[in-house]
């Protein structure tokens, strides 16, 4: 009884929130589970047919596509909001004039909602008079199509992502190197380390473990991107573009696929936590939690 | 960095001559405010601040109000099964949205809530991520000052309003001001469930501004400037703790 010393008041604390939580998440994911045996159009009654979703989706070219195009949009996307966001932590680290006020210019793309960054550089990437191909035409250049040709349209819709995530990697990293002992860096200039090996041999390895972060909640993150993918391209030309979250999508509100979907979006869900406990089994290797 | 924003705001100013000029001018030759007048004239711009601010408002004093009563139980309660229970909030945690997303939309149909207020809002009264950081939040309240209340005779409801809630503020500024965002900014879910334009948020009717073939970009750029000015303004205003947020949830969570 000690135990459950509290139990009618935690019951009034704690209902507010867990019974919306398990109304709008757990059953859902379970009933995600469930449908994903299932096939169903929303019209009849749904059907059992055991893993059949799952034989179809190994081999549906638009899922795999679809599955290529994340892991290539992610290839991207991770090392260049990564080094980008180093390189402006590395300058941001010390405080001179305005290091206040650029730090909050590179934060100001992140509160802002996706759909404003994708519509403002899709006009940015505009084949037909944008920023970028009238710059290039001043100067004589034709322009790609950007998010309008097949080639270009994957970059097209990292670099806006990048522009809109580095504040926030900045400043998971920015921490990082502000939790370092500055006595680590002197000690190594008096013994006549050159800045580049301060750089690589004491900051880099110091920051693995903020570096690990940024990793691995960008990887969760990105591996469900679809928002300013959808409102750039749509997944085109031709399903350049097209992400895991819009096939998903595409097969529960534009097929009525209802048990496909979902045994797509199990599939995702496993991916993301395959990858992501293997993150955290092969962080002993390179993670100094000094 | 703010380079684009800058674009924006210049664009939005041009007229559909201007704006695609080669070379491209920083600031306009003939500026117009005419984009913001068709704007005004193609989007019910006060009916769709209005939503995205009464949504965004009612989720985040909701996710308030329940992750703070958790936390305090969380952090001072005795209960049975107390860790069983934090591992679903935890759980829950780990769901991506998608994965839910069409269970959520067969139920919110079963109920007749597709295209309402109540079916976009619902998914976002409660979050486990603001019971986790309430709880942290709660914990490091000291015992010394509840202990002086409860000699007092207060029971636990005055505890949690008298004591704990107030010294918790500035996490509860914290959570806020990222719950806020995430539901002013939230695009996926109100796409998948609102049809009515009338019902529509602000990132909803937006992206629902450049069509298939012929975009007013002029237009769209001076909607998505109007879209952008609450967020800069209460951004520039927050700046620093907000910042302070990224970080304190970022490295805890």
């Amino acid at each position: 009884m000690i135990k459950n010393k509290h139990g009618r008041t935690a019951a009034l604390f704690i209902a507010p929130s867990f019974l919306p939580l398990i109304a709008f998440f757990i059953l859902p994911m379970l009933a995600a589970g469930v449908l994903s045996f299932t096939s169903w159009d929303l019209l009849s009654p749904p059907q059992w047919i055991g893993l059949d979703n799952f034989r179809e989706l190994i081999v549906d070219k638009d899922f795999l596509l679809s599955l290529r195009n994340t892991l290539l949009f992610i290839a991207g996307y991770l090392p260049l909001v990564y080094f980008l966001g180093l390189a402006a932590a590395l300058a941001l680290n010390r405080k001179f004039k305005g290091s206040t006020g650029l730090r909050a210019a590179y934060f100001l793309p992140v509160v802002t909602s996706w759909v404003i960054v994708a519509l403002l550089w899709k006009w940015i990437l505009n084949p037909n008079g944008g920023l970028v191909n009238s710059g290039l035409a001043a100067i004589g250049i034709e322009g790609p199509g950007w998010w309008a040709s097949k080639e270009w349209s994957m970059i097209s819709v990292i670099v806006p992502s990048a522009w809109k995530d580095l504040g926030y990697v900045m400043l998971i990293l920015l921490a990082g190197l502000q939790a370092i002992p500055p006595e680590y860096k002197e000690a190594a200039s008096i013994d006549g380390a050159s800045k580049r090996q301060i750089l690589f041999r004491i900051t880099l390895p110091l920051l693995t473990p903020a570096t690990f972060f940024v990793l691995v909640i960008s990887l969760i993150n990105n591996f469900q991107v679809f928002d300013q993918i959808w409102v750039m391209t749509e997944g085109g030309p031709e399903g350049s573009t097209s992400v895991v979250v819009q096939q998903i999508v595409k097969n529960s509100f534009e097929y009525g696929h209802m048990g496909y979907a979902s045994a797509l979006s199990m599939v995702l869900f496993l991916i993301i936590m395959i990858i992501t406990a293997a993150q955290v089994r092969l962080q002993k290797r390179w993670v100094k939690y000094e | 960095m703010l380079f684009p924003f800058l674009w924006m705001v210049s664009s939005s100013l041009k007229n559909s001559v201007e704006a695609f000029a080669t070379p491209p001018t920083l600031f306009p030759k003939e500026p117009t405010l005419e984009n913001y007048r068709n704007v005004f004239r193609l989007l019910d711009m006060p009916r769709l601040f209005l939503n995205s601010i009464v949504v965004s408002l009612v989720c985040v004093f909701l996710q308030l109000a329940t992750s703070a009563l958790a936390g305090y139980a969380f952090a001072r309660l005795q209960f049975k099964a107390k860790n069983a229970i934090f591992l679903v909030y935890l759980a829950t945690m780990m769901i991506p949205f998608q994965v839910i997303i069409v269970p959520l939309f067969i139920g919110m149909r079963q109920f007749g809530l597709i295209d309402s207020y109540v079916g976009m809002g619902l998914p976002m009264i409660a979050s486990a991520f603001g019971v986790f950081l309430m709880r942290q939040a709660m914990l490091a309240i000291p015992r010394e000052l509840e202990e002086a209340a409860i000699l007092d005779g207060a029971n636990h409801f005055r505890l949690f309003f008298s004591v704990a809630l107030p010294l918790c503020i500035p996490t509860l500024a914290a959570l806020g001001i990222l719950s806020f965002m995430s539901v002013w900014n939230a695009y996926l879910w109100p796409l998948v469930i609102i049809f009515s334009p009338e019902k529509m948020t602000l990132p909803l009717a937006l992206s629902n501004l450049h069509g298939e073939n012929l975009t007013d970009w002029p237009m769209v750029m001076a909607a998505t400037t109007i879209a952008t000015l609450p967020i800069a303004i209460v951004y520039l205003i927050l700046q620093k703790q907000i910042a302070q947020s990224f970080l304190t949830a970022g490295l805890k969570g």
